[in-house]
């Protein structure tokens, strides 16, 4: 099987070739070279079309796109961006685009974009023109659920995520705000995080508020959610309405803390995480400068450590929330970007891993094509 | 018609041209008619609620602009300038 990495970088975008056995690994690019990419989308609809939400240090936030696989990309013609604002309100203006994702299966030429400040935002023509999804943009209860908590590159709207059973429902992520859902196709939202801890507000059960760094849906279970916050791992399994903390099964002196988490594409019971320091002041590294993938083959009830190959000491790199996927392959090839400029691939489901290539810029994100 | 400077991180909207010439009483004006024939420069510099954006700088001969409202006069020389904005 072969397989395509798109890696988005702080400084371009690039990717990776495999061949049929995904043993060799052809580098590509730089493409946009210079502009900030935050994300790099295959449509899976039409795997030719393909999505990149970029900017640049000084130009304002766009979304280009490709009909050929990525050799040839044009930009939107109305890019995301906020309605005007009324007189008394507190004018919003699309800093980056952070977060693309492909409509539902029923919708071709559909796309979601996600934004910071944290705004919703759709295209019915495969992301050549962009509106505002007002839903939840001008929601009544937005100005709390999106109050302005800024993580460190600010307000991120992320992990727009479609049931494949029906396009009308729709979860979407905000660092900082929570977990949100419509079943609606957007016209109306409420949050979703009840068990989920918010070590950083005095009110353990507050409704919205907390700080998802990753959501996922798997598509063959879509019922089953996953999530990697800021404050630990969590599995929902819906209806229920109650995040279960499955990141207490990890090791103690790992935690749970971390960006990714990426599902086995054929086992709903399969998830991975990149597991980061969250002790003290939150230095964002692997731990102890070990890094590891751990590995929940039920579901999070527990966890085994995937080093094989791994530095073993002295590597002190980040993964971020979107630069972690696996391949379709029936033991899939799982791959993480480093902030370092590194991507590792971990055959065999992740059981040993090798680097693809080093170097790089800052890796954003980094996501699996066909 | 006024004369503007195009600086390199927006000259692919320009096909490479470092200096373009369009028509406008105000700055607003001038914008727009540069989207016209630029498609997608004006976003990229001013953002949709109609701000300057943040590292990017606008200045009429010597004066640097702060408003889209203020006048051009034939001759004038607008320079966009992107301003520093980090590693």
């Amino acid at each position: 099987m072969t397989a395509t990495l798109w890696i988005g970088t702080r400084k371009g975008a690039f990717r990776l070739r495999a061949d049929a056995r995904r043993r060799g690994w052809k580098l590509l690019g730089p493409q946009f070279l210079g502009h900030i990419v935050h994300h790099v989308v295959q449509d899976p609809r039409e795997p030719r079309r393909l999505a990149m939400a970029a900017k640049t240090g000084h130009l304002g936030p766009t979304v280009y796109t490709s009909q050929d696989g990525g050799r040839t990309w044009k930009e939107a013609a109305a890019p995301p961006a906020f309605r005007k604002a009324l007189e008394g309100e507190q004018p919003r203006a699309v800093e980056r685009v952070f977060w693309l994702t492909p409509g539902h299966a029923s919708e071709p030429g559909a796309w979601y974009a996600g934004t910071s400040p944290a705004g919703l935002f759709r295209s019915e023509d495969h992301g050549a023109h962009w509106a505002p999804v007002a839903g939840f943009n001008d929601h009544a209860m937005y100005p709390k659920w999106a109050a302005g908590f800024k993580t460190p590159d600010g307000e991120l709207l992320h992990s727009i995520r479609v049931d494949p059973r029906d396009a009308q429902h729709l979860y979407l992520a905000i660092s900082i705000g929570g977990v949100f859902e419509s079943t609606d196709g957007g016209r109306d939202w409420a949050p979703l995080n009840a068990g989920v801890a918010a070590d950083f507000m005095p009110d353990p059960e507050a409704p919205f508020g907390h700080d998802p760094h990753c959501l996922i849906l798997h598509p063959l279970r879509p019922d089953r959610l996953y999530q990697q916050n800021h404050c630990g791992s969590y599995r929902l399994d819906r209806p229920a309405q109650r995040w279960v903390r499955i990141g207490e099964r990890m090791p103690r002196k790992i935690g749970d803390i971390g960006f990714p988490i990426v599902a086995h594409p054929h086992d709903p019971d399969t998830v991975w995480v990149f597991p980061m320091d969250g002790s003290t002041v939150w230095p964002r590294t692997s731990i102890g400068g070990k890094p590891a993938v751990y590995r929940s083959a039920n579901a999070g009830r527990s966890w085994q450590r995937l080093d094989r190959g791994l530095p073993r000491a002295q590597a002190w790199f980040t993964v971020l929330r979107q630069a972690m996927c696996a391949d379709q392959a029936p033991r899939p090839g799982v791959y993480f970007g480093t902030t370092h400029g590194e991507v590792w691939a971990g055959a065999r489901a992740g059981e040993s891993w090798r680097c693809l290539v080093r170097h790089l810029p800052e890796i954003y994100s980094l996501t699996c094509a066909v | 018609m006024i004369t503007v400077r195009v600086p390199s991180p927006l000259r692919s909207y320009t096909a490479g041209a470092a200096r373009v010439s369009a028509h406008g009483a105000s700055v607003a004006e001038l914008l727009a008619a540069l989207e016209e024939r630029h498609a997608g420069m004006r976003f990229r510099i001013i953002d949709e609620q109609d701000r300057i954006r943040p590292h990017i700088r606008i200045f009429i001969n010597q004066s640097e602009v702060t408003t889209l409202t203020q006048p051009l006069a034939p001759g004038d020389e607008v320079h966009l300038i992107c301003a520093l904005s980090g590693g």
